[in-house]
């Protein structure tokens, strides 16, 4: 039987093939090979897609364009598509409590950019009209509250802090408090940069949570790892990492704004379903745009 | 998905044997496993596929050793002309003049303020008196952050705020210097990218102005394929002289600093391990070499436990062993010599495979499980510690109590450690190995 089985399983496949070739030579569909095939295995590796991915979709789009390619259609525009299908989230924006404050934590590795997107969320939700709060979570990096303190001065968004070596969540059940009785509409959380194989600061980050969610039930609402465009594959395991942590919620792709292409946020979505909520493209409060994956998918092959 | 290379690369020349030598068409197979590691650990492709055409180059021809692995010998090949492309004999910062400057360069976040420190430190250390220079007028308080970290380590630094012209930032700098008697100032720059041709253009000037003796490229381990055209261009504008790796203490496999390496050609001088100012070290092309590969830090695994384990004591504990008078009171205090090396992770993460092995396995609970130990043996009495024979019934019920686990975890912990002691008093040749890698307490880690 169960040869039997694997005889029908090899002639299955067999067929599939068949079919697709017939398919092929008659709608005189040309035959991707050769230097079009490297090019765009180029393009996807150089955009930090990774091999996995690009194989996958190399095969994808490779079935695509044997099948359609006569209709004027060529491989980027394909492959375009077939990240873009991979791409496209059920859930954008920033997600709401059902009613008073919402909590969003930022989290990431090191110099990813966590506190100027705080600001930039802050300056988002403000100019939608509803009022913000800033919470300098980082309590270990030197000038990292000032930093933040200058972003909210700019902005003129309150920040509440603490001091230096203090327990961050403290400061974070402070500002969740603050922001509670003050009837703010949206608490962004600067958390300290942490690399996700420090087991230590990882347990710390679930704390700072726990304590917030104490303080006001299901807080944070929203948990955004911060990723900078220019990292390669490493990416995938940092998600892995803060996601096992602290259940993220969506990411926010930084420094977009250079020739990186950060590419891995397509593994990570398939992985773990993570969307792209929002794309950093510059140093100015107002460089902060919604995820686009059709624009995205197209920009990733264009120079 | 990815087992450690030398396994795959194994398979890959299994073919190989008896050969006779290694020619085009057999090692095809096992090029495109060393091409996937290479890509694996964001080392640009373009590079890889040239650094893939020397090694065809340089093993092609060569005769397959019968004594040994083939897959081995091709490793070693593969494992050498990535450390001869990664190291460089120029790898001492070149600091002739007085005053000399080195400026920090790099994008957004590669970490240029926290290595301006670090490299601060290490040339106070060697006898030259720095001085730290803010030079980031644009990142709200990046000044400050410099400011501290000098404080920090009683180390001045020129902090002129409001000031955004990095000239006249520069031409202050230098006059402290000079009235200060400081011989190195160190230039911490804004982060930029490379594509943003009036920054860099800014660099240019500060460059020319300060005419430095070092310009450090500092890059973060975890770029991707990006890093090629990050080091050419700020290459290409300010002719660097070196950079600096950081965020190496992370499990990114640094595939860019060969990507770096390869398009500059510019050695790689230091290697930032760390967010303590004091961990920054020389950089290791071969360590480099075996993290890019994927085959374990060793090196670092020993060294790190070299710096956790006091020596003394270790010495102390191994004439215990070996004496068998190890008691309750030993184990407990290499329970606790193995937990300041690192958690389980990152110690098995430092093997060969072992970032492998560990995927998937729930370390927490074997953490979990020496916590429990600690608090068990901490609830007994020094005489209980001392002779674990008296413990009875009641005893036992006590220290369960007194440490929150149950009577069974308790008798666990201690049938455990008498079958320890039973191996120790066996093995003697063993005892010696164990006592220094503090072996003793992950014997006690069920299989």
């Amino acid at each position: 039987m169960a040869l039997f089985a694997e005889f029908k399983a090899g002639l299955l496949k067999t067929r599939a093939r068949l079919t697709h070739e017939i398919k092929r030579i008659v709608s005189r569909s040309p035959r991707l090979e050769g230097e079009a095939l490297e090019e765009l295995e180029g393009a996807l590796l150089g955009a930090d897609l990774g091999m996995e991915i690009t194989e996958q979709i190399i095969t994808a789009v490779r079935s695509a364009y044997e099948t359609q390619g006569q209709n004027g259609k060529d491989v980027a525009a394909i492959a375009a598509a077939e990240i873009e299908r991979g791409l496209v989230a059920r859930e954008q924006g920033l997600r709401q409590a059902p009613a008073g404050l919402t909590v969003v934590s930022l989290v990431g590795v090191n110099g990813t950019g966590k506190t100027t997107t705080a600001a930039k969320l802050a300056h988002l939700v403000q100019s939608q009209g509803r009022r913000a709060l800033l919470a300098a979570c980082d309590t270990f990096r030197a000038a990292a509250i000032e930093q933040i303190k200058l972003w909210g001065q700019r902005l003129e968004v309150e920040v509440i802090a603490g001091a230096y070596g203090a327990d961050a969540a403290a400061v974070a059940h402070d500002a969740v408090a603050a922001g509670q009785a003050r009837a703010m509409d949206y608490l962004f959380v600067d958390t300290a940069g942490r690399l996700h194989t420090k087991h230590n600061l990882m347990q710390e980050l679930q704390k700072v949570h726990r304590v917030m969610d104490k303080q006001l039930s299901g807080a944070p609402h929203e948990v955004l790892l911060v990723l900078d465009a220019t990292t390669g594959l490493n990416a995938l395991n940092q998600a892995r990492e803060f996601n096992k942590a602290v259940s993220l919620t969506g990411l926010v792709v930084t420094k977009l704004d250079g020739t990186s292409k950060g590419g891995m946020v397509v593994a990570i979505q398939k992985e773990l379903g993570l969307p792209v909520k929002f794309v950093g493209l510059g140093e100015q409060p107002e460089d902060l745009q919604p995820f686009d994956p059709k624009q995205y998918a197209e920009a990733l092959f264009g120079e | 998905m990815f087992d450690s290379i030398s396994s795959r690369l194994q398979n890959a020349f299994r073919n190989l044997r008896g050969l006779g030598r290694i020619s085009e068409e057999n090692v095809g197979d096992a090029l495109r496993e060393v091409r996937l590691a290479l890509l694996e650990a964001d080392v640009n492709f373009k590079v890889a596929r040239d650094f893939i055409e020397r090694v065809k180059n340089e093993s092609i021809g060569q005769g397959v050793v019968q004594s040994i692995q083939p897959g081995q010998q091709m490793i070693k090949i593969i494992h050498d002309e990535m450390v001869k492309l990664l190291g460089s004999a120029n790898a001492g910062l070149q600091l002739s003049g007085n005053p000399s400057c080195v400026l920090m360069v790099g994008l957004h976040g590669s970490g240029k303020t926290t290595s301006s420190a670090k490299l601060a430190r290490l040339l106070h250390k060697q006898g030259r008196t720095p001085l730290l220079v803010a030079a980031d007028a644009y990142r709200p308080a990046a000044m400050e952050q410099l400011e501290t970290l000098g404080k920090q380590l009683d180390i001045p630094a020129y902090v002129s705020r409001g000031e955004t012209d990095l000239l006249k930032i520069a031409s202050g700098a230098m006059a402290l210097a000079r009235e200060t008697n400081r011989n190195t100032l160190i230039f911490d720059t804004a982060g930029r990218l490379q594509i943003d041709e009036p920054l860099v253009q800014e660099l240019v000037r500060l460059r020319d102005r300060t005419k430095p003796q070092e310009i450090l490229l500092v890059l973060d381990a975890a770029t991707g394929q990006e890093a090629v055209n990050v080091a050419t261009h700020f290459d290409q504008a300010l002719n660097i002289t070196g950079s600096i790796l950081t965020k190496l203490d992370g499990d990114a496999r640094g595939g860019a600093a060969l990507s770096l390496k390869a398009v500059t050609g510019k050695p790689i001088k230091f290697a930032g391990v760390g967010e303590k100012l004091e961990d920054f070290e020389p950089f290791h092309p071969e360590r480099m070499a075996s993290r890019i590969l994927g085959m374990g830090d060793v090196v670092s695994l020993v060294e790190r436990a070299a710096e956790a384990v006091d020596v003394e004591q270790a010495q102390r504990l191994e004439e215990k062993m070996r004496k068998g008078q190890f008691t309750l009171d030993d184990f407990l205090q290499q329970l606790r010599q193995m937990k300041k090396i690192g958690s389980l992770e990152t110690i098995l993460g430092l093997l060969p495979g072992g970032a492998e092995a560990i995927k998937g396995a729930d370390l927490a609970k074997q953490e979990r499980e020496f916590r429990h130990t600690e608090g068990i043996i901490c609830a007994m009495t020094a005489q209980e510690r001392h002779s674990p024979q008296i413990l009875n019934a009641r005893r036992r019920q006590r220290i369960a109590k007194g440490s929150g686990v149950s009577v069974t975890e308790v008798n666990t912990v201690l049938n455990r450690f008498a079958q320890m002691q039973q191996m120790m008093k066996k093995m003697g040749k063993f005892q010696k190995m164990l006592a220094r890698m503090g072996g003793g307490a992950a014997g006690l880690l069920r299989p």
